[in-house]
């Protein structure tokens, strides 16, 4: 283990759960004593044996992992440069990686003794894979959403619903990402009681971040041993795309101590940096939202202006904590991609490799198409393919002037 | 003695009055203070409007959204309370907000700010102790109060550190939830106060849910102030520029029935 190590990156957060200047605890007072409660029983629940074990049985035969390690052929020969592969994370139950954290957090509210979940959503796929995870343990769930991703994620929309979760529309603000986690916030702190709120994504107060990371490492910690075993070397390059961050940081965590692995996090640039878009570390400044500090699109007066991206899995304000301090201290490199791209990106797995990507990871295909090229063909590119793309199909058609 | 120590030194409890800086407009708010001066306030909490009032109701929510559409800018709401402070010297002017757009400039400059607009408190939804130093330092240091909340599941253990660097007074949130939704039992309330009474030196003011004089009356009974938000917005919601009159009028028979009430907590 590199716990004990000053030099390791993989020691955060502190014990007052920052990542350097980022994270912390910036909560209302009612919520305080319950994200205390979280902490001291995560920490149980990681020390223990049995509650590893039930977490690793759900994973391996309900959620369907390990998800494949995919050398991409004739995707590496368009490129003509580094071999791409894929962690295939969209293989999973439900579709993406959401699900992962999903098993980790619900096994955690039953130990709390929690007998009601709550969840944000923005594209839905971290709603339906929380009504999933209730309804495989027989738990009410309410998914907060906002009124303008309901409207343009209608299958994930009904999928939630059948799957038994009470979807709430929340028209506040723009109706998107954020709108949807304040309106949680507000479900919460009046439930405190009975509610366990899942968050969706590598931020939130502490320990969010740090015990969404944990469950989600899970996709770093067997992509790094397949790629050890298939190829019998560590990839140099990983690209993950980035909107909270919760799948780059499950891939990139257990690779920080490996010096010679370079890792790449991809913002969405919606309709460019220099009009609407949702990167937050190329375009936001440090403050405080939803319970951390971290990179925020806002304004001179700290007002949070609205996030934009083609995906809206990638369209909130702010980025999970421990990648402003990854960012900060250079450890990982962070670009963006604007709609276009991700769009181009899309349509060029699907064609090369017959394999339909959601909106989220076609932002960080649109990377690879601009790095590998400039990589040599013995070098390693891993990509992480966090979510396919069925939910996306009608709003690419949409994009691409198809009428279905 | 601080403008806040003597507003709960006057041998009754204090009436606590919320409203938006900026709601409807950052010209309406001067006045809307005023009305609360007249009606007989002891303690103005001026809301600085944020996008994401996470920890508000439908009618808060709804003020800090007409204020920002209204162009409301932080600096109108130092603006506003530099100009109260000259109009009305002895009244305890609070700030009551969330933390990025007070710690956007740094905290040094907040407090700054404050100090210059002769702010007595502020209460910073989401910075509980633990975050202490992103502001407190900054306040304490010019004489700036934090004030801090207190909740019902804030408990024995836990409530000394709540009170270790705050100051002026605890606000107790007498509900686990948003502003403006549903009150508490009397009872439960009594039972609270006393028992945060039994560690805390600083006065203890009760808020959430209190929109009547008749239930405002009942908290002065047993707690040293009583926090009216939601109903005093909701008379702005419907008024808009013309709201000091019945801002004013409110206000009037809230503090009627505190200032009448007895105090039997010590």
């Amino acid at each position: 283990m590199t716990a004990q190590n000053p030099n390791s990156f993989r020691n955060q957060p502190d014990d007052r759960g920052h990542f350097g200047q980022f994270g912390g605890r910036y909560v209302a007072e009612t919520l305080m004593p319950l994200i205390l409660d979280l902490e001291t029983e995560y920490r149980k629940a990681k020390a223990d044996a049995g509650f590893q074990a039930e977490f690793d049985d759900l994973l391996e035969h309900y959620v369907g992992r390990p998800s494949p390690l995919y050398f991409a052929p004739r995707l590496t020969e368009e490129l003509r440069g580094a071999q791409v592969w894929f962690k295939r994370d969209e293989l999973n139950h439900t579709g993406a990686h959401k699900i992962n954290n999903c098993i980790g957090q619900i096994l955690l509210a039953m130990r709390m003794g929690k007998t009601r979940i709550i969840a944000e959503t923005g594209a839905g796929q971290h709603g339906v894979a929380t009504a999933t995870v209730c309804a495989r343990f027989g738990l009410p769930c309410v998914v907060y959403m906002g009124a303008t991703d309901v409207a343009r994620q209608a299958p994930n929309v009904f999928r939630m619903k059948l799957l038994g979760a009470e979807v709430v529309p929340v028209t506040a603000g723009a109706g998107t990402l954020k709108d949807a986690m304040n309106e949680a916030l507000r479900d919460w702190v009046a439930n405190v009681h009975d509610t366990f709120y899942i968050i969706g994504t590598a931020a939130g107060p502490h320990p969010y971040p740090e015990l969404v990371r944990d469950f989600q490492s899970v996709i770093g910690r067997e992509a790094r041993a397949q790629m050890l075993s298939r190829t019998g070397r560590l990839p140099d390059v990983l690209v993950a795309a980035i909107g909270g961050g919760s799948n780059a940081i499950g891939l990139f965590h257990p690779f920080l101590d490996d010096p010679s692995v370079k890792m790449l996090g991809v913002e969405a640039a919606g309709h460019g940096l220099d009009k609407e878009h949702a990167a937050s570390l190329a375009g936001g400044r440090p403050g405080v939202l939803h319970g951390n500090k971290t990179y925020l699109l806002q304004d001179e007066d700290g007002q949070i202006t609205e996030g934009h991206s083609i995906s809206a899995g990638l369209d909130y304000p702010g980025i999970g904590p421990e990648h402003a301090w990854l960012r900060d201290i250079g450890r990982v490199e962070y670009t963006s991609v604007t709609d276009t791209q991700a769009l181009d990106g899309f349509q060029l797995l699907c064609r090369t490799e017959g394999i339909i990507p959601a909106l989220e990871p076609s932002h960080a295909i649109a990377a690879v198409t601009k790095l590998a090229p400039t990589m040599d063909k013995d070098q390693i590119i891993l990509a992480n393919l966090c979510g396919r793309g069925d939910k996306d199909i009608f709003s690419v058609a949409e994009h691409l002037g198809v009428k279905l | 003695m601080s403008r806040l120590s003597a507003a709960f030194a006057k041998g009754h409890a204090a009436l606590v009055c919320f409203v938006t800086g900026g709601d409807p407009t950052p010209e309406a708010t001067p006045a809307i203070l005023d009305a609360l001066v007249e009606g007989g306030a002891d303690v103005i909490e001026l809301g600085m409007p944020f996008t994401d009032p996470m920890a508000d109701g439908p009618a808060i929510q709804n003020a800090n959204l007409r204020a920002l559409a209204a162009g409301t800018k932080t600096a109108h709401i130092l603006a506003i309370a530099k100009a109260f402070r000259a109009r009305h010297p002895d009244v305890p002017l609070v700030l009551m907000g969330y933390a990025n757009p007070m710690i956007t400039r740094g905290a040094e400059w907040f407090a700054d700010a404050c100090a210059d607009a002769g702010v007595d408190g502020v209460i910073c939804v989401d910075i509980p102790s633990e975050e202490d130093p992103e502001l407190g330092p900054a306040l304490r240091a010019r004489g700036i109060s934090p004030i801090r909340l207190a909740t019902p599941t804030t408990d024995a253990a836990r409530l000394p550190a709540v009170l270790d660097g705050s100051g002026g007074f605890l606000y107790y949130v007498s509900v686990a939830g948003i502003t403006g939704k549903q009150s508490a039992a009397l009872a439960s309330i009594q039972e609270a106060v006393a028992r945060i009474k039994q560690t805390a030196t600083i006065p203890v003011a009760v808020g959430f849910g209190v929109r009547t004089p008749e239930q405002a009356g009942g908290i002065a009974a047993v707690a040293d102030g009583v926090v009216v938000g939601s109903a005093l917005v909701d008379l702005v919601a419907q008024h808009g520029a013309d709201a000091p009159g019945p801002v004013r009028e409110l206000t009037s028979a809230l503090s009627a029935a505190v200032h009448a009430a007895r105090k039997e907590i010590a």
